[in-house]
C-alpha cells in the first residue's frame, strides 16, 4: 500500500514576539488629531498608560507569513480524514463561510432598533423553526455558546420547573458512566448532585438500574442517545417512563443528533429538554475549539422557563425580540447568541433540505457500519450492539503486545490521517472511537480501513513503529509532564525570564 | 448532494459489506414505533445560487454601521478591522481543525493560543491568561466562581456600573444571596461609601468595570486600598468591556487586581449582532490551579524541539467530571487567533494610536454636544475613553427626539439608558470610535438643531 502522506516544507516559526523590531508597523489608518484636549489634560497621570511592555512590532508581511506558517502546522478537516468519534467532524461548506461574512450580518448591533435588523431576526427565527421541525420540540433558545453552556441552560430549566412545582427535594441528576465529562460538570454548576449509574454488560443503561434509584429526590436524567458507543439505548422507552412516573425530567444530550435526522424526533419519544451542537450536526466549523453554538429545545410545558431574549414573529409578519417573560431562567450570556454561527447553520439546513439531511444521516450510519464490518476481525469490538453513526473498538487485541491505544492514534498520523477519538468513552478499555460522518468518500474510507489493517499487523511485527509514532509530523510526541510540572504559559522577554 | 461524496454504487457496495439490503435495515436498533413516517417537514434544499440570493436579501434588510450614523457601543464596538485579519482566519487549517488534542499536528492553533495568552497578559498587565471563554458576561461568572474556590467565601459585590447584561447573566448563574449590587453616585462611578458599608467577612470578590458602562473611569487604586483594608481575602475582579481602552489607560494589573475578565470583540471582531465575541480571562499566577478553561503551555517534543500543548488539564471536565473547576469545553478558540492576528498587526504603537483616535473623537463630540445646554448636557464630564452619557432637560420628549433622529435623519443617538436603568429616563449612552469622522459629528450636531426645531 502506498501512503498518501509525504514530508513537506515546514518552518520552525518563532513566536511573534521574537519577530518584533522597534519601529515596524502592521497597520494603516488615518491619524486622528487632537482638538485641544489631550489625555494629560483630562486624566490624572495615574490612569494614563505609558506603553504596553514588550508588545510586538511587526510589519503586515511578517504577520501574514507568521500566521500562514502556523496554519500550515495544523491538520484541518480540509486537510483530510478526521474520524474523531463523538466530535462529528463533517465538512464545513464554503458558501456558509461567505454568507456569514456578509456586511449585513456583521456590521450590525443588537441594540439597533428592531426595524433596522429584521433580516437578522428573520434568520434567528428561521433557524428556531428549522430546529423545532428536526427535533419535534415546541420551543427553542439559540443563546448558549456551546454544548456545555447548553447543558447548564437545560439543567437550570429543569431546576426552575421543579421549583415552580414547589418540589424542592429533587437534588440529583442521573448520569450514566458513558456520558461526556461536561454532563456531570454542568450538573454541579447548576446546583445539583450527580448520581452516577453504570452501563449494563451490553453497553446500555438498563431500565432496572434506573428503576432502583429513581425516586422523588431525582430531578432528572441526562441521556446521550445514541450513546457514546454509537448505539441506540435499548431500554430508552422504559427509562423515560420510569423517570416521568416519579416526576423527573429527561434531558437529551443531542451531541449525536446527526445519527437521527429524518429518522426520529426526540420530542415525540418523551425527551423534555435537549441540546444540539450546531458545530457537530449542523456543519459549523469547530475553529480549533470554538466558537460553536448549543441551542436548547424544550416541550410546551417548559417553554416559559427558556432564557431571554427570544425572537418571535408578529401577526403582521415582522420579527421582534422578546425581552421579558414571567418564569424565564434569565440570560445566559450577553447579546443575542453566537449569531454568525447561527447564520451558517441556517444556511446549511436550507441547502441540505429535507432529503439532504436525511441522506446525511443515512450516509453517516452506513459509513460507520462499513468501517465496523471491515475492521471487526482486526480490532476487538467490545459490544455486539448495532452501531449507528460511530463505532468503538477496544485495545483487547493488542494491549498484551505492549502497544497502547495512544500508539495506534499517533501511528495514524504517519499515514496522513487524523487520529480517532481515544480513551473515550471511559467504559471501554483503551477505546478507539471512530466516526467517519457522511463527508468522506468511499475511497478515503477504504484508505483508512487499509491503514488500520496495516497498523494491526505492525503491532505484531514492528511495534517500534507505533512506539515512535508519529515520525513524519512537524513535532514528535510532546513532553506533557514537563508542560504541567513547569508551567510556562506565556512568553517573557529573555533578559527577564525567570526560571520557574 | 454536493457535500455527500458517496455514489449510489458506493452505497450498494457498502451495504453488501454490512450485509443489509436496504438503508432502513441500518436503523433497526431504533424501535419501530419511534420512526417518523412523514419526514421532517422541511422544504427541499436550495442550490448555491438560490441560497446566496436568499441570504443576501435577508442581510440587505439590515441597516449596518455603514449606512447609519450609529453612535452606539455599550459593550460591542464598531472598530476598524484590518483586511489581513480575515485573510488569516479564512485559512481552513485554522477554522476546520478540531480542539488541538493531538498537539503534533496542531501546533498552529496551540502556538497562536500561546501568543494570544501572552498578548492579553501584556494588555492587562497580568501574569497569566487562559485560552478564552465565551464572552465577557460568562467570563465574569467564571471569575466569581473562581473567587469562591480561592477564598471559600460567598458573596460577590458587583458595581451597578458593570454592563447590565453581564449582571443579568450573573443573576442566572447565582442565587440572589450570592451577590449584592453596589449603587453608583452622582459622578457616574461606583459609590465607594456604599461599597465599604457592604464589604464584610463573607465578601468573596468585588467586581468593577473599567471604563464602566457609562464610559467613566473607576478609581481602581482607591478600590484596591479599600479591599486591602476591609477585606484582604476578597478578590478584586475588574471587567474590561472595551479592550481597546487598554491602549490609553493604565491596565488593571498595575493596580494589583486579582482577576481581569473582559470581552475581546474590539480586538479584531465585528459586532455581528452580538456574537461570537471572545471572553478574556487573566489572573495572578498563584491562582493557576483554580482557573477555569483550557491553557496552552510550552514544552519540548521527543527531539527537544520547542512545542506547545494544553496543560494543567486535571482541572477540567473531561478528567475531573463533576469536580471540575468549570464545565467549559468548547471555548472561542478561533477568535483567540483573530485577536492574536489583530494585536500583532496593531502592535505597540498601533494600539496606542487607535486608542488615541477614539479618545480624540470622543473629546471632540463632547465639545460639540456641550453646545446645546438648552436641550441636554454631558452628564458626567470629560474623563472618558470613548463613551459618555448625555442627559436631556426636563420638558423634552426624549423618545420622540430619538425616533425622529433615526427615522428622518438616519442617526442613531446611542443607547437609551432606561433600557437597563429604570430611573435613567432621560439619559443616553453615546460611543465614538475611530470610525467616526469629525464631519459626521458636525452633521450630527446640525441635525440635532433641525429635529429639536420640529418637536
Amino acid at each position: 500500500m502506498k501512503t498518501i502522506a509525504k514530508q513537506g516544507l515546514k518552518f520552525n516559526e518563532p513566536l511573534i514576539f521574537e519577530r518584533s523590531v522597534v519601529g515596524k508597523k502592521g497597520y494603516s489608518f488615518k491619524e486622528c488629531l487632537s482638538n485641544g484636549s489631550d489625555p494629560e489634560d483630562i486624566f490624572d497621570d495615574l490612569f494614563i498608560r505609558d506603553e504596553i511592555k514588550d508588545f510586538p512590532e511587526v510589519s503586515e508581511v511578517e504577520v501574514i507569513r507568521h500566521f500562514t506558517r502556523l496554519s500550515q502546522l495544523n491538520y484541518g478537516l480540509d486537510s483530510g480524514f478526521y474520524p474523531l468519534g463523538s466530535c462529528t467532524m463533517k465538512y464545513n461548506p464554503k458558501v456558509n463561510e461567505d454568507i456569514a461574512r456578509f456586511k449585513g450580518f456583521n456590521k450590525i448591533h443588537p441594540y439597533f432598533p428592531e426595524e433596522f435588523t429584521q433580516g437578522a431576526l428573520e434568520v434567528i427565527f428561521g433557524l428556531q423553526e428549522q430546529l423545532k421541525k428536526i427535533t419535534g420540540f415546541e420551543a427553542v433558545t439559540l443563546q448558549p455558546s456551546a454544548g456545555a453552556h447548553a447543558e447548564f441552560t437545560g439543567l437550570k430549566i429543569i431546576k426552575a420547573y421543579h421549583e415552580s412545582n414547589h418540589d424542592e427535594k429533587r437534588k440529583y441528576i442521573i448520569i450514566p458512566d458513558s456520558a461526556h465529562g461536561t454532563n456531570p460538570a454542568s450538573t454541579t454548576l447548576a446546583g445539583f448532585e450527580v448520581k452516577n449509574v453504570k452501563s449494563g454488560p451490553d453497553g446500555y443503561i438498563e431500565a432496572e438500574t434506573i428503576a432502583e434509584i429513581m425516586d422523588e429526590t431525582i430531578a432528572g436524567i441526562m441521556i446521550t442517545n445514541p450513546n457514546t458507543l454509537g448505539v441506540f439505548e435499548q431500554d430508552l422507552d422504559k427509562i423515560i417512563k420510569i423517570v416521568h412516573s416519579k416526576g423527573g425530567l429527561v434531558y437529551g444530550d443531542g451531541a449525536n443528533m446527526n445519527a437521527l435526522m429524518g429518522k426520529l424526533k426526540p420530542a415525540e419519544i418523551g425527551f423534555d429538554v435537549m441540546h444540539l451542537n450546531l458545530h457537530k450536526t449542523f456543519s459549523t466549523p469547530h475553529g480549533g475549539g470554538g466558537p460553536g453554538a448549543g441551542p436548547i429545545l424544550v416541550t410546551q410545558e417548559l417553554k416559559r422557563f427558556l432564557p431571554l431574549p427570544l425572537v418571535a414573529k408578529t401577526e403582521e409578519g415582522s420579527f421582534h425580540i422578546v425581552k421579558n417573560a414571567i418564569g424565564s431562567i434569565g440570560r445566559m450570556k450577553s447579546f443575542m447568541g453566537n449569531f454568525t454561527v447561527l447564520v451558517r447553520a441556517y444556511s446549511y439546513i436550507l441547502e441540505m433540505g429535507e432529503r439532504g439531511l436525511t441522506q446525511a444521516t443515512e450516509d453517516a450510519v452506513l459509513s460507520a457500519n462499513y468501517i465496523r464490518e471491515s475492521l471487526k476481525g482486526h480490532y476487538h469490538l467490545p459490544y455486539e450492539a448495532e452501531s449507528l453513526h460511530e463505532v468503538v473498538f477496544s485495545d483487547k487485541n493488542f494491549k498484551d503486545l505492549g502497544v497502547h491505544t495512544i500508539d495506534l492514534a499517533k501511528r495514524l498520523i504517519d499515514y496522513g490521517l487524523h487520529p480517532s477519538t481515544v480513551y473515550f468513552p471511559l467504559i471501554v478499555s483503551g477505546a478507539i472511537m471512530i466516526e467517519p460522518t457522511e463527508s468522506e468518500s468511499k475511497e478515503d474510507i477504504d484508505y483508512f480501513i487499509d491503514v488500520m489493517k496495516t497498523i494491526a499487523n505492525e503491532m505484531k511485527e514492528t511495534p517500534e513503529l507505533l512506539h515512535n509514532a508519529p515520525g513524519i509530523s512537524y513535532r514528535k510526541r510532546l513532553d506533557e509532564v514537563k508542560a504541567a510540572k513547569h508551567p510556562k504559559l506565556r512568553w517573557y522577554k529573555l533578559d527577564e525570564e525567570t526560571d520557574e | 448532494m454536493r457535500y455527500l461524496p458517496l455514489t449510489e454504487k458506493d452505497r450498494k457496495e457498502m451495504m453488501i459489506k454490512v450485509a443489509v439490503n436496504s438503508v432502513d435495515s441500518l436503523f433497526t436498533s431504533i424501535p419501530q414505533n419511534y420512526h417518523i413516517t412523514n419526514g421532517i417537514g422541511l422544504e427541499e434544499g436550495l442550490s448555491e445560487s438560490e441560497l446566496l440570493n436568499k441570504l443576501e436579501n435577508l442581510s440587505n434588510k439590515n441597516k449596518t454601521f455603514d449606512n447609519v450614523d450609529a453612535f452606539i457601543g455599550a459593550g460591542l464596538y464598531n472598530h476598524y478591522i484590518p483586511v489581513a485579519v480575515d485573510h488569516i482566519i479564512s485559512r481552513s487549517e485554522f477554522y476546520t481543525a478540531y480542539t488541538p488534542y493531538q498537539p503534533e499536528i496542531s501546533q498552529g492553533t496551540l502556538q497562536s493560543i500561546f501568543e494570544f495568552q501572552t498578548l492579553i497578559s501584556q494588555l492587562f498587565d497580568m501574569e497569566i491568561t487562559n485560552a478564552s471563554m465565551y464572552d465577557g458576561a460568562t467570563s465574569l461568572v467564571e471569575a466569581i466562581l473562581m473567587s469562591k474556590r480561592v477564598n471559600r467565601k460567598n458573596k460577590a459585590l458587583i458595581s451597578s456600573t458593570v454592563h447590565p447584561e453581564y449582571r443579568e447573566t450573573v443573576a442566572t448563574y447565582f442565587n440572589q444571596n450570592d451577590y449584592t449590587e453596589i449603587s453608583y453616585n452622582e459622578d457616574g462611578v461606583t459609590d465607594v461609601d456604599s461599597l465599604i458599608s457592604q464589604i464584610d467577612e463573607d465578601t468573596t470578590a468585588v467586581v468593577i468595570q473599567y471604563p464602566n458602562f457609562f464610559g467613566n473611569i473607576e478609581d481602581l487604586a482607591k478600590i484596591r486600598n479599600i479591599l486591602n483594608e476591609n477585606a484582604p481575602k476578597a478578590l478584586f475582579i475588574v471587567v474590561i468591556a472595551e479592550a481597546l481602552s487598554m491602549g490609553l489607560l493604565t491596565p488593571p494589573g498595575t493596580f494589583g487586581v486579582d482577576i481581569v475578565v473582559g470581552e475581546g470583540q474590539s480586538l479584531g471582531l465585528s459586532p455581528s449582532f452580538g456574537g461570537p465575541g471572545i471572553g478574556l480571562f487573566s489572573c495572578k499566577a498563584k491562582y493557576l490551579r483554580k482557573m477555569p478553561g483550557r491553557i496552552a503551555g510550552e514544552t519540548v517534543d521527543k527531539d527537544g524541539e520547542q512545542s506547545f500543548v494544553f496543560t494543567i488539564s486535571t482541572r477540567e471536565q473531561h478528567i475531573r467530571r463533576e469536580k471540575a473547576t468549570s464545565n467549559i469545553c468548547s471555548n472561542h478558540s478561533l477568535n483567540a487567533v483573530v485577536v492574536a492576528v489583530y494585536l500583532s498587526l496593531m502592535g505597540k504603537e498601533g494600539i496606542k494610536e487607535i486608542a488615541l483616535s477614539n479618545f480624540y473623537n470622543t473629546q471632540y463630540a463632547i465639545k460639540i454636544l456641550s453646545q446645546f445646554p438648552s436641550i441636554f448636557k454631558v452628564k458626567y464630564g470629560k474623563k472618558v475613553f470613548n463613551e459618555f452619557v448625555i442627559e436631556f432637560n426636563d420638558g423634552i420628549d426624549v423618545n420622540l427626539f430619538y425616533d425622529k433622529l433615526f427615522k428622518e435623519k438616519n442617526i442613531l443617538l446611542g443607547l437609551p439608558l432606561k433600557k437597563f436603568y429604570a430611573q435613567e429616563t432621560k439619559s443616553l449612552l453615546l460611543n465614538f470610535t475611530e470610525q467616526v469622522s469629525t464631519k459626521s459629528i458636525d452633521n450630527f450636531a446640525k441635525n440635532i438643531i433641525e429635529v429639536i426645531g420640529e418637536l
